[in-house]
């Protein structure tokens, strides 16, 4: 029973530190937001500072949508998909699954990232600890959630953008609770705990929708 | 539901005889004949009807080759019986097949497009379908063969360890082909089979049709070729004047 | 009458052709009716003067943006589980109905913030929900657009505006909860049963006479998808003049 799980989360995880995957292309563009920030908002040590944990996590979420458009893609274009869905295999498990291999190959290097690039931002070390925490515990929702967008996008040539713009507005509740828990430190009356206790529950329900809604798209989606 | 073991001596090349041992759960007695009964299917495809009333019947053992213009349909077809696109309307059914699993498990689906992923060895991408996909053994046919057995006696197995991208046409072909080895399916779907494909390798598909046919499967092929098979029916689609 | 009979397309055609001139006379009389108590009837605040009468469509405009969604909400489940044939048709026309009535709440609501608040935008709990809404309207209607098989668009459509309608209340609890976070105090306050008979009586006219404008835009929406898909359905037969239906001639 369990045997098809870990060939396909092997399989993924494989296909995404191998030549052509896309593992470690999002964190060098995390590294990229992150060195442009800078130039924008100008070197003032102290406006990065209160910043910086928005701007990580704008960031983490931009890298992580962008990587999301080939997730079913490349498996739709080389006939891989159709024959998942023959597979008599229960398609949200395959999402899952699915998910959980990419996030170990490009969420989880973003939230290892994140504590590197914080020092660009001159974050103070408890501020690292709170983001890197919220980072771990956010990344995963919003995969999930992109992986909706994903499922939707998977036919369309260009669906990079559009996926973005179908799942930004899904994913601005992980943004609100994620950055208010990871400056609740620096901002000493915000509590952290309600902002990160809501985030973790976000992640919760993106576990179910995510799978539920992508296996859903992907049924439709094979025509 | 009975549990049997089943040990059967499969030739896998003409030299060497391997034993292959399985545990198959059968839902009834032996060697109960499978059918595939559709009962008038019709399909659209982005907005326009395809085919309608289309009724048809295969009983284990036998093939069908469907044939008939570019763009009539016969690829929606083999997609429908898959699963893959929803019958606009009609019944479609394996008589005796599983209990609880969709037509569309009950076959492997052999199209265009090879399923291959070019970062991975030969090895790799065959053992994740072997693993991936659930099998759905059919009374009295044979036992799935391991995937370097299937590749050797594809005559690829020289490039077990070499990642898939290295591969030849003529090459990723036959690994798609060893798919329908190792995993076991009643009902096998062919788009086009011989494609691509040497005279070499096409005898070697002829073989494993026949293989298979005799071991009780049926076989649907949607080709412009001539198949030497025993027990092929044709199925002729046309326009309608 | 049951709603089976309205899936006929033709069937609902006939129907509309009867009701749009009874509903479009309606939706006038109520727009007189409305425009007349938000301007002569409807008393100007103590400190907002004349510019209080925005929220008269201000406040109509927000809601019905709500019930388009609403109304997308419910043919999404009738697409996804009835596969009832309008019910796709019916989620495309209020798309853009939906995005129109969001975008009129937003500059509406703009232009009362410029004398309120001194400043075009604020980033208000309210306004800035409404504004998630209108990017999320955009969304669909973009995937519509880029999907060009109807049926598929429409299934894709249907699965995101339920996503949309699950995440809808998410969404709106954690800009409220962010809102607070940064501004603790709202600068308007019109809940709850504070509001007078004088605004709340013209407000209700309005309310209708939106309502009423959404169901004649919607019926005429929805008729020119039905056209729009039978062209597209000519087109395709007669680009495959030669095609028609295949026919088996052996089975087995």
């Amino acid at each position: 029973m369990s045997g098809w799980i870990g060939a396909l989360f092997l399989r993924e995880l494989r296909l995404s530190v191998r030549v052509g995957g896309g593992a470690l292309i999002g964190v060098l563009f995390f590294l990229a937001v992150i060195t442009v920030i800078p130039f924008g908002v100008g070197p003032d040590l102290n406006l990065l500072a209160l910043i910086g944990p928005a701007v990580l996590w704008i960031g983490a979420l931009l890298a992580t949508l962008l990587g999301l458009d080939r997730l079913f893609q490349a498996d739709r274009d080389d006939g891989s998909l159709d024959l998942m869905l023959m597979a008599g295999r229960p398609l949200e498990l395959l999402v899952l699954v699915k998910c959980a291999a990419h996030w170990l190959g490009t969420g989880l290097p973003l939230v290892l990232a994140a504590p590197v690039l914080s020092i660009f931002l001159n974050l103070e070390p408890l501020a690292v600890g709170a983001l890197t925490l919220t980072l771990l515990a956010g990344t995963p929702a919003l995969t999930l959630i992109g992986a909706i967008g994903a499922a939707l996008t998977v036919s369309l040539r260009r669906g990079g953008l559009l996926l973005a713009v179908l799942v930004i507005p899904f994913s601005i509740p992980v943004l609100i609770f994620g950055v208010s828990a990871a400056g609740a430190v620096t901002r000493e009356p915000a509590p952290f705990l309600t902002p990160f206790l809501f985030l973790c529950a976000l992640s919760l329900i993106a576990l179910v929708v995510g799978p539920v809604a992508s296996a859903l798209a992907l049924r439709f989606s094979s025509d | 539901m009975d549990c049997l073991l089943i040990e059967v001596r499969r030739a896998c090349d003409a030299e060497k005889t391997r034993v292959v041992g399985r545990l198959v759960r059968f839902p009834k007695p032996f060697r109960i004949a499978m059918r595939l009964v559709a009962d008038t299917l019709a399909c659209d495809r982005g907005g326009r009807r395809v085919f309608s009333d289309l009724s048809l019947s295969l009983a284990s053992g036998h093939a069908l080759v469907v044939r008939g213009p570019n763009g009539v349909g016969k690829s929606s077809l083999l997609r429908v019986i898959a699963g893959l696109v929803q019958p606009a309307a009609g019944q479609l059914a394996v008589e005796n097949g599983l209990p609880e699993h969709s037509v569309g498990e009950h076959c492997h689906y052999f199209g265009h497009q090879d399923a291959l992923k070019p970062a991975m060895t030969v090895l790799e991408n065959l053992t994740f379908w072997t693993r991936f996909v659930q099998p759905a053994p059919l009374p009295g046919e044979p036992a799935s063969v391991t995937p370097e057995a299937a590749l050797d006696h594809l005559g690829i197995l020289h490039t077990a360890h070499l990642p898939a991208a290295y591969l030849s046409a003529g090459q990723r072909r036959r690994l798609s082909l060893a798919r329908l080895m190792v995993t076991l399916r009643p009902i096998w779907l062919l788009d086009e089979p011989t494609s691509a494909l040497d005279s070499a390798s096409e005898a070697t598909l002829t073989g494993l049709m026949r293989d298979h046919l005799a071991a009780g499967g049926m076989i649907l092929a949607a080709t412009h070729q001539d198949l030497d098979l025993p027990d092929v029916a044709s199925l002729r689609l046309e326009r309608a004047a | 009458m049951a709603i089976l009979d309205l899936a006929n397309p033709t069937r609902f055609l006939s129907l509309a052709q009867r009701l749009l001139p009874w509903v479009s006379v309606a939706c006038v009389a109520a727009f007189v009716a409305g425009l007349y108590l938000t301007f002569f009837v409807a008393p100007d605040d103590y400190q907002q003067g004349a510019t209080v009468k925005i929220m008269y469509l201000h406040v109509p405009a927000a809601w019905l943006s709500m019930l388009c969604y609403s109304t997308m909400a419910l043919s999404a489940l009738g697409t996804l589980i009835w596969k009832h044939p309008l019910a796709d048709v019916s989620a495309k026309a209020a798309a853009p109905i939906g995005a129109a009535f969001t975008f009129v709440s937003l500059i509406t609501g703009s232009l009362w913030g410029k004398p309120m608040w001194g400043t075009y935008w604020v980033w208000d709990a309210r306004l800035t929900s409404v504004l998630v809404l209108f990017i999320m309207y955009l969304g669909l209607i973009a995937l519509w657009r880029t999907i060009e098989d109807p049926i598929r668009a429409g299934k894709a459509a249907a699965v995101l505006t339920l996503v949309g309608a699950i995440n809808l209340p998410i969404i709106k609890f954690s800009v409220d909860w962010w809102n607070t976070l940064h501004q603790p105090a709202s600068v308007i306050r019109m809940d709850g049963p504070t509001i007078h008979a004088s605004i709340l009586w013209p407000l209700s006219v309005m309310a209708l006479a939106f309502t009423l404008l959404f169901l004649v835009m919607h019926l005429m929406a929805m008729r020119n998808e039905i056209l729009r898909r039978r062209v597209r359905t000519l087109q395709l037969h007669a680009a495959s003049a030669r095609h028609g239906v295949a026919t088996p001639q052996a089975a087995e």
